[in-house]
């Protein structure tokens, strides 16, 4: 797989990415490329490393090796200051929304605008309610973090990760708890925003479907390798067993489900031996 | 808006409260109303042969009477004295300039203080000023010795003169102003009867 | 596998060394921060109020009944001298010299110090660190800098607050139920505590053990393992080391403060 980084049409490449938890080795080699202006999905199973995978190209974790381009600039060699300027034109919904619980719905939107610019407060009112209500929840402004539910939660954080209009945005999970009609929404939300704003998008999801339908370039990752990758059709149609596995949710193939364990039954034989090993 | 003011007058409270509770400390609770008042008033120099544990910022008493502070204590090494800088407060101007200064003791375990026994002269203290007539610290050891060393003397008087004369022996000059030449302690006896009793009454 | 005990004293010097270093980089970082407080002073403010304000009325509480015993237990002693003239000095010196400055100190990591150490790690914990990072929002300056100079600039207020209100409380029992006299108890106090001797020296104590809590406070929640269990011994941590760095300080700084004479 060749990856040519002076590409001006990529936004993000990552090569030769390995990265360890403790001993845990997450990624080994990985290579991948994201467009500019294009939706990429990252699906793979549970555990696999998808928002490990996020927070690596949002400079919070540091590789082991390898390297990783945003907007030409290696992410992991920049100054403190250049760190957070580039993060400014980052956005990132975080799996959990990390909203600020001890702000309100309209004040955690509100955030990043006060933090990073001086806008009058008219103005900011105005973009705040602009972004919450293109996620439905423009009603909701007053309410506390700790009164939403986890899908409003995490459609509140998708907000604010939009509200200073970045040039790319990292989703973790953003369809996850979310119910057929704001799942809708957000599936439309995510491709006005990348066709309308030429925004570069990072979707990490497990819903095969939705993804499928927003993305124009998925990967599929899989004991720390890139196992498959492709536009929606080459996946949807693939011949491999892994992408077969993956796309129609079979327990059985070449992805494992579980956590790397011993094998079953000598692991409930040897009784005695206590929880962990 | 609503929520915000009130916040902010709460902390503006808190921070009042916390620097009243200081201010009540440095002027009801410390010295530091007497202290300020230093920088005023005139100074006059003292040279004593033995300051006992005397300490900067010690009072300077007339008759029982705050009337100074005593603003640095220094050593001469040509004399091998003392000298000590009392700062007198301004009010108090017409000391005379044969005045006696003396270290003292507050009861009989207190601070040690200097006071000051008015001559009579015409001529007043003024700024920089020395007081001639002082009269040492009171050394516990010395007074000690020189009591044992009394009473073995009086032991041999005992025998050729009468008795009765013998007991008053500690209080042979009583007369205040003591030159300075006398020897520490000597004369100190008597001015600690005469004056500890006002001393502990001095603010 | 047992493991030697100086291997294992070796460990646990090496683990409080990098702990240190860590601590310290961390306080150069907040400190570096704290020029954004001058120009946004609300969020000082903000945190004046759950730092400061909140421990106003456990301070004044705990500093009156101090004072009271101060005042009740001198009398029993001083009575026996025939000084009871001097209860005055004796609840004041105990009050500004150490009683004020250090009770201040652990009652405040107890009410606002593990407060802080709480907040700050359960912010970790449901990754609103991670996300103001990633928001490129440095936490030790928006978080981290505000609650530490609110407590830096809180103890030395509520310190002062409790020798006040500890000496009102010494001369109410002093002289409104023991019949010690008005006049002396004042006149005497005066007499004796020194304001630069005492009253700033005590100053700069609670200013010592202000950083000293609120560093080890914001710093405990800073670096718990962010989950419910890590966040908990973080600020039993937070409490404990927070005595016995007070109780440490206070004797080093009395030595060179009252040492010297
Ligand atoms: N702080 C950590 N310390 C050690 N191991 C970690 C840590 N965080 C994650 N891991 C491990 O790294 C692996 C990848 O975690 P990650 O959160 O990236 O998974 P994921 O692909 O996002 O999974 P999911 O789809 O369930 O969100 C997991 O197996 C996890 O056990
Ligand atoms: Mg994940």
């Amino acid at each position: 797989m060749t990856v040519s980084l002076s590409d001006d049409q990529v936004l993000v490449a990552i090569r030769d990415l390995v990265f360890f938890h403790g001993e845990r080795k997450i990624f080994d080699g990985v290579d991948l490329r994201f467009q500019k202006g294009k939706v990429t999905a990252i699906m793979g199973p549970s555990g696999t490393g998808k928002t490990t995978l996020l927070k690596l190209i949002g400079g919070q974790l540091r590789p082991h090796r390898g390297r990783i381009l945003v907007d030409g600039c290696d992410v992991h060699r920049l100054r403190a200051t250049e760190l957070y300027e580039l993060r400014k034109r980052m956005g990132m919904l975080f799996q959990s929304g990390a909203l600020l619980t001890d702000l309100s719905v309209f004040e955690n939107v509100a955030f990043p605008l006060r933090e990073h610019t001086r806008l009058p407060e008219p103005v900011i009112r105005k973009l705040v309610l602009m972004k919450l209500h293109a996620v439905g929840l423009r009603g909701a402004r007053d309410l506390m973090p700790s009164q939403l539910s986890g899908g409003m939660a995490r459609r509140v954080a998708l907000a604010r990760a939009i509200a200073l209009d970045p040039m790319m945005i990292l989703y973790d999970e953003p369809f996850t708890g979310q119910d057929p009609i704001s799942m809708g929404v957000l599936v439309k939300l995510i491709r006005d925003l990348n066709r309308e704003l030429g925004l570069t998008s990072i979707v990490v999801s497990h819903d095969v479907k939705e993804t499928l339908t927003i993305a124009d370039y998925v990967y599929l990752i899989s004991g720390g390798k890139v196992v498959g990758e492709g536009t929606p059709e080459t996946i949807a149609h693939s011949d491999s067993p892994w992408i077969r596995q993956f796309v129609h949710g079979d327990a059985d193939g070449p992805v494992p489900f579980h956590y790397p364990a011993p094998d079953y039954r000598a692991d409930l034989m040897a009784a005695g031996l206590g929880g962990s090993r | 808006m609503q929520h915000s003011k009130l916040l902010e007058t709460s902390v503006g409270l808190f921070v009042a409260l916390g620097l009243v509770s200081l201010f009540f400390l440095a002027m009801q609770v410390s010295n530091l109303a007497d202290v300020t008042g230093d920088a005023r008033g005139y100074r006059v120099t003292a040279r004593f042969q033995n300051v006992g544990s005397l300490k900067v910022r010690a009072t300077v008493s007339m008759a029982g009477v705050r009337v100074g502070r005593v603003s640095a204590i220094r050593f001469d090494k040509e004399s091998y004295e003392a000298v000590v800088d009392l700062t007198i407060d301004p009010q108090f101007d017409t000391i005379p300039s044969d005045t006696t200064a003396s270290i003292l003791t507050q009861g009989l375990l207190g601070e040690q203080y200097v006071g000051l026994s008015p001559g009579a002269e015409s001529e007043y203290l003024k700024e920089g000023d020395k007081i001639d007539l002082t009269q040492s610290a009171m050394v516990l050891e010395q007074v000690i010795s020189r009591f044992l060393f009394d009473k073995a003397e009086n032991g041999d008087k005992r025998a050729s003169e009468t008795p009765e004369q013998t007991q008053v022996t500690p209080a042979a000059p009583v007369a205040s102003p003591i030159p300075e030449a006398v020897v520490p302690g000597e004369g100190a006896i008597p001015d600690v009867q005469q004056e500890s009793a006002p001393a502990g009454a001095i603010q | 596998m047992m493991e030697n005990p100086f291997q294992r004293l070796g460990r646990f010097t090496l683990e409080a060394m990098q702990k240190l270093g860590r601590a310290n980089f961390f306080m150069a970082h907040v400190l570096l921060g704290s020029v954004d407080l001058l120009l946004r002073p609300r969020l000082l403010i903000s945190q004046m109020f759950f730092v400061g304000v909140m421990s106003v009325l456990i301070v004044a509480v705990s500093g009156l009944f101090v004072g009271m015993v101060l005042g009740l237990q001198g009398y029993n002693v001083l009575s026996d001298f025939g000084a009871e003239q001097t209860l005055g000095v004796m609840v004041a010196a105990s009050l500004v010299r150490e009683l004020g400055p250090v009770v201040t100190a652990l009652l405040f990591s107890g009410r606002a110090g593990s407060a802080l150490t709480a907040e700050i790690g359960l912010m970790k914990t449901t990754e609103q660190l991670a996300g103001m990072e990633m928001m490129a929002v440095d936490p030790l300056r928006r978080v981290v800098a505000p609650r530490f100079f609110a407590g830096v600039a809180s103890m030395p207020l509520l310190a002062a607050l409790f020798s006040m209100v500890g000496v009102m409380g010494g001369y109410f029992v002093g002289v409104g139920l023991l019949g010690v006299d008005d006049g002396a108890f004042w006149s005497q106090m005066v007499a004796k505590i020194d304001f630069y001797d005492d009253i700033v020296n005590g100053v700069i104590k609670s200013a010592v053990f202000g950083v000293v809590v609120t560093w080890i406070a914001v710093y405990e929640g800073y670096d718990a393992v962010p989950t419910a269990e890590g966040v908990s011994r973080a600020t039993t941590r937070s409490v404990v080391y927070s005595a016995f760095a007070v109780l440490g300080w206070d004797f080093v700084l009395t030595a060179m403060m009252f040492g010297d004479h």
